[in-house]
């Protein structure tokens, strides 16, 4: 299969439980080993050691994970406009991983990504664990990191309303399979 | 003065409480019965075989023969780190990276306390280069299997963890670094303690036998003070080694996490 996201574009992934869509990510992520070949701004996922092409082709795991005690030690700066635009206060950064809920979880795992400035992201059901409004306001926060970066955007989701609203072409993955989702 | 010999008669009243022991295990169905009298059985043949070599050894003490004993006991080692990991690297790497930290660190320590603190001559005196390298291995074997476990345990059941902070831009290095310390300390931990105890919990089994054997006491501590500061050296150095060497391995030239390079997890596995 071939896909070409355009900067400035975000593209849907939708499809059944066990359908490649993790694996598909990961693979552009260069997280496995995969004979294909992945291309940002013309240059070769081979050709840019492996930190360096995660960095730019930044993946939002479904299930985030967290190394150290507290929220803030995961980030290299403090960024309180995005921090507010999720709802959370600037304290938020002192706060035990432990006690956060998992919506929480997700969109602090987010912003941390979002800190990288990656020039595409690889989204893995972003809003899985978010009730309708945090999900309204983690939609907007990447329109504008798309816009404002012409960032390249991957968006797995379940919920076809989401997909409708974020991306304008949209697919199905199925059995490892990618199909135009109108198909 | 010199050491009292012990006659058979002695040694079979001690084989009769291994018997005794033995016995008990049975009647509570503890199921080590076997297993203790097989490692008795063992322990009788292993030990009594290597009086043999190590006298045949001390009356002809080539350099080539006592090079031949010296590597037959870090092959032995290298066996033993391998069966001690739950979870180890695939293929001649669960041997290599254990024996070869091993050869480094423990031939190295050997030689120079053998050339440069001992002073004997010529240097490879099988009296001391065998018993030093057997103290010498035998505890770097400890350190190293230990710190190997935990290493391959821990990338195995953080690999979530380590994939995230990959996902962020970690390098390899950056992404174990964790586990990799973690790893190291426990494979250093016991013979910090066992140098935290001696002399007042536990009384060394190299001083204890000088002592037995007629040395005078404070000969037998400076010995055992220089052992156990080979030891800690030794340790540290084949700990460090192959912790790195398998942190790295566990990765690839993508910095990706490579799991598939463990081999899957033997039921025999201790």
């Amino acid at each position: 299969m071939d896909l070409v996201v355009e900067p400035g574009e975000c593209v849907a992934i939708a499809g059944p439980s066990g359908a490649g869509k993790t694996l598909f990510l990961r693979a552009i992520a260069d997280l496995d080993v995969h004979d294909g070949q992945v291309w940002l701004d013309g240059t070769e996922r081979a050709s840019v050691p492996g930190p360096l092409w995660r960095r730019r082709v930044g993946l939002l795991p479904a299930e985030s994970r967290w190394w150290r005690d507290t929220v803030g030690e995961h980030f290299a700066a403090s960024d309180p406009e995005g921090l507010a635009r999720l709802g959370f206060g600037p304290e938020v950064l002192d706060w035990p991983v432990v006690r956060l809920s998992s919506g929480e979880r997700q969109r602090l795992a987010l912003l941390r990504l979002l800190a990288n400035r990656a020039d595409a992201l690889l989204l893995d059901e972003p809003t899985a664990n978010l009730d309708a409004e945090s999900a309204a306001r983690v939609e907007a926060l990447l329109a504008d990191y798309r816009k404002g970066r012409d960032a390249a955007l991957l968006w797995v989701s379940h919920d076809a309303a989401q997909g409708r609203r974020v991306a304008r072409r949209r697919y199905r993955m199925d059995a490892g399979r990618l199909l135009a989702a109108d198909a | 003065m010199s050491i009292l010999p012990l006659g058979a008669g002695d040694l079979t009243l001690a084989a009769g409480l291994v018997l005794l022991v033995a016995a008990l295990s049975w009647r509570l169905r503890l199921g080590i019965a076997q297993a203790m009298l097989v490692a008795a059985l063992r322990t009788t043949a292993q030990l009594l075989l290597i009086g043999l070599v190590l006298r045949a050894l001390f009356a002809h003490a080539s350099l080539g023969w006592v090079a031949a004993m010296a590597l037959v006991m870090l092959l032995a080692a290298g066996h033993e780190v391998r069966a001690r990991q739950r979870r180890r690297l695939a293929g001649a790497w669960g041997f290599g990276v254990g024996t070869a930290s091993m050869f480094v660190s423990s031939f190295a320590v050997t030689v120079l306390a053998l050339t440069a603190l001992v002073g004997v001559e010529p240097w490879y005196e099988p009296r001391y280069a065998i018993p030093l390298l057997g103290m010498l291995l035998g505890n770097t074997m400890t350190g190293v299997a230990l710190g190997l476990d935990r290493l391959t345990q821990s990338a195995w059941e953080q690999r979530e963890v380590v994939e995230q902070r990959l996902v962020l831009g970690a390098t390899r290095a950056e992404a174990i670094a964790d586990a990799r310390r973690e790893s190291i300390r426990g494979g250093m931990i016991p013979i910090v303690n066992a140098m935290a105890a001696a002399g007042l919990v536990s009384l060394p089994g190299m001083m204890t036998g000088q002592i037995l054997a007629g040395s005078p006491p404070v000969t037998a501590v400076q010995y055992q003070i220089l052992i156990m500061f080979l030891i800690a050296g030794g340790t540290g150095l084949g700990t460090i080694a192959a912790v790195g060497l398998a942190a790295r391995r566990l990765f690839d030239e993508r910095h990706r996490l490579r799991l598939d390079r463990l081999a899957p997890v033997s039921a025999r596995g201790r």
